[in-house]
């Protein structure tokens, strides 16, 4: 198991960041953290790096404990902080030797591994650049190369697209993608689409709490349950109505105009059977016409806002 | 070791990349040979037996001291800090001890560089005037080791000031005041003379400047030295205290 974290509690003078938490990251997986703003990802980060202290419980990393074995556990983590902090006035090359050799990297074998990192990062053409000259998209690329240069076990990534473009986002998600092939890695955002396409599993805090846990696959199912049926057909309103009425695979339904002679029927399923045959056997027997018929399984944006909505809008809902 | 030399290089180095090292360096120089000017305009006209960097040390050697040491040092750990990088360096597998020793060190190898310029400057005067007792060369290494060790001192504080803060200019202004207060304690020795007791016994054990003219004249008391190098351990160990209190707040 490579992390191990249980009943995670952490105070600041007077708020509770993160509470009670307790979940497990297998070695080979890729976890992503989701939450809002404020929900404690960050800190649970930091102290999955040893930046800061549990108030109580215990975390640990490859079986070593965050807090009594540091600088074993220290050595184990790649750790790349929100914001992506950098040393501005230095250049690529020089700061991933620096890193290399402060993480305790000899000297042929830090060079052999910037060469490496400056490759898979795709940094070779900036490599004598300043970083504080550089665009966004490759200072983030040097964050992760920073991450990535001990080849440590455990990858930790708080926020790795935050402010890219689609473009850059589309490659950093390539190369944590291709990262999970060799380490174990964990990374926060807020970013849903990122979240579902890289992750093999979801965490999902609020609040300083885990709300669920679990692939996305099973997300959708689990909160998202059946999802619903859009219909557009052209057939007089009160037809329509008595028909959708007296199917009772539907649990209640909507209906608006759409261009033309068209109705939208927006059909919320009771059950998880399909009714897509029988909705256009019914218009083939009616003699209606139909434009469209789609089925529409919640996405995990969905199950995130559900979950994350504070409690007192829930009730009002 | 390795990660503190690592450090130490990175930090040495990082001196260099901004404009504030050249404006010290610059600064320094400027008022080194000034004051080099001066002396020798004296001297031309009354012969002194004292030698040089005794009579420099009376002079602007107190202010380079007390505005170098806030500017060297504010940096330190303020600007790590305020723009994050703190973290990364703290996550990597290096201990507080190493971090604070390597800024330390850095520090103190450019302070020790701004210093080069007064070797020079008795060197000339060594050529010019040979076998004169103005460049005498235990003066001038008791000079060397009174600078090195001030400067541990004032280089440690300004440490412990800049690990206090994320503002350098607040960094600054902490480390000015503490290295102020030991320069204006030798002031305090002198009238409380009178009324011999502890108190007149610890201000002397603390006053820098008399020491530093001892040192200058190529005079070295154990007890100085003692001195500067416990209350720089003290101020280290109250910076090392500070990164670590990210632990226990």
């Amino acid at each position: 198991m490579m992390i191990d974290v249980c009943n995670l509690t952490k105070n600041y003078a007077g708020t509770t960041a993160v509470a009670d938490v307790s979940f497990h990251v297998e070695r080979g997986e890729i976890v992503g953290l989701l939450g809002p703003n404020g929900a404690g990802k960050s800190t649970t980060m930091r102290i999955l790096s040893c930046f800061i202290p549990a108030s109580s419980g215990t975390v640990k990393v490859a079986g070593l404990d965050v807090f009594t074995q540091s600088e074993e556990v220290r050595r184990r983590i790649g750790y790349m902080p929100e914001n992506n902090p950098l040393h501005q006035e230095m250049r690529v090359r020089e700061y991933l030797k620096f890193r290399a050799r402060l993480k305790g990297l000899g000297r042929a074998r830090s060079r052999e591994r910037v060469d490496a990192v400056l490759a898979q990062c795709g940094l070779e053409s900036v490599n004598k650049r300043i970083i504080g000259h550089l665009s966004k998209g490759y200072r983030q690329r040097v964050g992760l190369a920073d991450a990535l240069v001990h080849e440590p076990e455990l990858i930790i990534l708080d926020e790795p697209t935050l402010g890219l473009d689609p473009s850059q986002i589309r490659s950093v998600r390539q190369l944590v993608k291709d990262l999970g092939r060799r380490h174990t890695v964990l990374l926060s955002s807020h970013i849903l689409p990122e979240v579902e396409m890289t992750c093999n599993r979801v965490l999902i805090m609020r609040e300083g709490r885990i709300l669920a846990d679990d692939t996305p696959e099973n997300l959708q199912k689990t909160v998202g349950k059946n999802g619903h049926l859009i219909a557009e057909i052209a057939a007089p309103l009160q037809e329509l109505e008595t028909c959708w009425e007296q199917m009772p695979e539907l649990s209640h339904y909507t209906i608006t105009a759409a261009e033309g002679d068209y109705h939208r029927c927006v059909l919320a399923l009771a059950g998880s059977h399909d009714l897509r045959p029988k909705i256009f056997a019914l218009v083939v027997e009616r003699g209606w016409k139909l434009r469209e018929l789609s089925r529409v399984r919640h996405s995990l944006e969905e199950v995130y806002i559900r979950l994350t909505r504070p409690e007192s809008e829930e009730e009002t809902l | 070791m390795q990660a503190y030399l690592t450090l130490t290089r990175r930090e040495a180095g990082s001196f260099f990349c901004s404009w504030i090292g050249y404006v010290v360096l610059a600064g320094a120089m400027f008022l080194m040979g000034l004051s080099f000017v001066i002396l020798l305009d004296k001297l031309q006209g009354e012969p002194t037996p004292m030698p040089l960097t005794e009579l420099f040390v009376g002079g602007c050697f107190w202010l380079i001291v007390l505005c170098s040491a806030p500017i060297i040092t504010m940096r330190l750990f303020a600007v790590e800090k305020s723009s994050g990088t703190f973290e990364t360096l703290m996550t990597a597998p290096v201990s507080d001890w190493q971090v604070v020793l390597a800024k330390f060190t850095a520090a103190m190898i450019f302070y020790m560089l701004i210093w080069l310029p007064l070797l020079a400057c008795v060197l000339t005067l060594r050529y010019f005037a040979r076998g004169s007792s103005l460049s005498d060369p235990g003066a001038l290494g008791g000079s060397y080791l009174g600078i090195f060790l001030t400067g541990c001192l004032y280089m440690a504080a300004g440490c412990f000031a800049s690990a206090l803060t994320r503002s350098q200019v607040v960094a600054a202004m902490i480390s000015f005041a503490i290295g102020l207060a030991f320069f204006l304690a030798g002031f305090l020795g002198g009238p409380l003379d009178l009324q011999q007791g502890w108190a007149t016994q610890a201000l002397h054990c603390i006053n820098v400047m008399d020491q530093m003219k001892d040192y200058a004249r190529g005079v070295v008391d154990t007890r100085s030295i003692v001195f500067c190098l416990t209350s720089s351990l003290f101020f280290l160990f109250l910076a090392s205290r500070v990164i670590e209190s990210r632990r226990w707040r």
